[in-house]
């Protein structure tokens, strides 16, 4: 598996390290902010095929990425950097 | 027909050709009393119980390919209940002793086989926990064993005892752990489950639930719906695929886990030996491979494959281990999809609608559990409440905080 870094070009997964699904959000000025926090940090889609989830460019240039991903052929749809796509 | 010196020996004088199949290939009916997704190990042991202890006979267990295809063929077939928390204690040595009479309970030779599981530590800090963990397992009726350094030389001379960087100072042992045949296992409850009756439908795919008024009624398969007053799920991997046919959204994330064989050679390896430096566990099959495996990839996967860095990773911690499993070499590896869940615990609870129960979130923990699994998951679908060692278990515990996490890394379901 080889992810596209938007800085250092094409580079295997290895020096990459994982943060799971990028869509969990929550506001923490919401009148259901307990339920909301609880939904963020425990329930997920776990979907089986297209994902977005956050990768960490640790042995790179250390930028966060939002990566699009399949997760039944780990083919790489889409990559970004996580601020153009706040969490 | 049942297995026995006696039947052997009548089967020879006839060239052994009166065996009848193990299990009779069933079509679906229209309407069962329970229907249970998934005929794994789980999916299966808990329609045996169902029939066995409960005395529920119109049982059917779906399976969309052959039955043990999934995680039940895919694991390194590790048995051990030495856990910390009392939440899971109870629950795994429920299960060990189910392991320790199933040959018998079944009629069939699942190879279990106790030559123990041995945990290195490498420093003092971890010999203190790991102290911690032997005195909650003998608290519990647990056996283990704390071993020195000298110990652990004496039953595993090939380790890398003295190199500077993870000397191993001894180990907890627990020497009722060690391992089975996992395909028996399938293939034991499969039969011993069709003798009570159970329909066992291979190749029949669930595609949706049917929902009646507010509740579930039955599944939709590739082989058309069938009915039942109770369903339960036991598909373990794809567990968030299914509950969302049910509108449900689960504390679970599917991860992908790698294991690996070498080619067979004589015997080496006593019993099961992990690596307490990393995460790396090690055991020999009965056929003479070395069967071994390490940490999740870590990132989302349904691809029941994985990738080299973690293949690298895991073969570095071998050979930091048992220096001369270099000279072997490495047959096959392969994936499995794991069920990760948000506190590294399992899920056997009722859904939150009505007529449909979860047995789930076995993260990589699944094959030791098969007994125990099977048998509370079928006394909460039977009775309609928790079996009193699968209380912790509860879907609810994610949102009032009693999660049980035994290694104590939060909800991060890839450091499980």
């Amino acid at each position: 598996m080889r992810i596209q870094c938007p800085f250092c070009g094409e580079r295997e997964s290895g020096e990459f390290a994982y943060f799971g699904d990028a869509d969990h959000h929550q506001n923490f000025n919401s009148p259901d902010a307990q339920t909301q926090s609880f939904e963020a940090v425990y329930l997920r889609d776990n979907p089986a095929g297209p994902h977005n989830e956050l990768w960490y460019h640790s042995f790179g240039c250390r930028s966060w990425l939002r990566v699009t991903r399949d997760t039944r052929t780990h083919e790489i749809l889409a990559v970004g950097l996580a601020k153009r796509n706040p969490i | 027909m049942r297995y026995s010196i006696f039947n052997l020996v009548r089967q020879a004088f006839s060239r052994h050709s009166g065996w009848t199949p193990a299990w009779r290939e069933a079509a679906p009916k229209a309407t069962y009393d329970v229907i249970i997704i998934g005929g794994g190990g789980h999916g299966l042991a808990t329609a045996y119980y169902l029939a066995k202890v409960h005395g529920l006979s119109r049982v059917a267990v779906l399976e969309k390919r052959y039955i043990g295809s999934g995680n039940a063929g895919r694991n390194t077939t590790i048995i051990r209940s030495n856990y910390l928390l009392p939440g899971n204690l109870p629950f795994y040595e429920f299960s060990m002793t189910l392991w320790e009479r199933l040959e018998q309970e079944l009629n069939y030779n699942a190879m279990v086989s106790q030559r123990g599981v041995l945990n290195l530590f490498h420093s003092d800090a971890q010999r203190d926990a790991f102290a911690r963990r032997g005195n909650a397992m003998r608290l519990h009726g647990v056996d283990a064993e704390l071993l020195n350094a000298a110990a652990v030389r004496r039953m595993a001379p090939f380790l890398d005892f003295d190199t500077a960087r993870f000397p191993i100072h001894g180990g907890l042992l627990q020497r009722r752990g060690g391992s089975a045949r996992h395909d028996a296992v399938v293939w034991g409850y499969a039969r011993a489950a069709n003798a009570l009756g159970v329909d066992i439908i291979q190749n029949c795919e669930v595609t949706g639930f049917i929902r009646e008024a507010g509740r579930v009624a039955g599944v939709e398969t590739t082989r058309g719906e069938i009915r039942a007053a109770k369903t339960g799920m036991a598909v373990a991997g794809n567990t968030s695929r299914i509950a969302r046919m049910a509108g449900l959204r689960l504390p679970i994330e599917s991860h992908v886990l790698q294991a690996f064989v070498t080619e067979a050679i004589k015997p080496l390896i006593p019993g099961v030996i992990t690596f307490g430096a990393g995460h790396f566990y090690i055991s020999q099959s009965d056929k003479g491979g070395l069967v071994f495996g390490g940490d999740l990839d870590g990132y989302n996967s349904y691809a029941q494959r994985g990738n080299l860095p973690m293949v690298e990773n895991v073969c570095e911690e071998g050979m930091a281990l048992i220096p001369a499993m270099g000279r072997v070499r490495m047959l096959r590896s392969w994936g499995g999809v794991m069920d990760m869940s948000m506190d590294g615990s399992p899920i056997i609870d009722r859904a939150p609608i009505e007529g449909l129960y979860l047995n789930g979130g076995w993260c990589y923990g699944g094959f030791k559990a098969t007994p125990a699994s099977g048998w509370c998951f079928a006394h909460l679908m039977a009775r309609d409440e928790p079996h009193e060692v699968a209380r912790a278990y509860r879907l609810s515990r994610f949102a009032t905080g009693h999660i049980v996490d035994e290694k104590g890394v939060g909800a991060q379901p890839n450091l499980h």
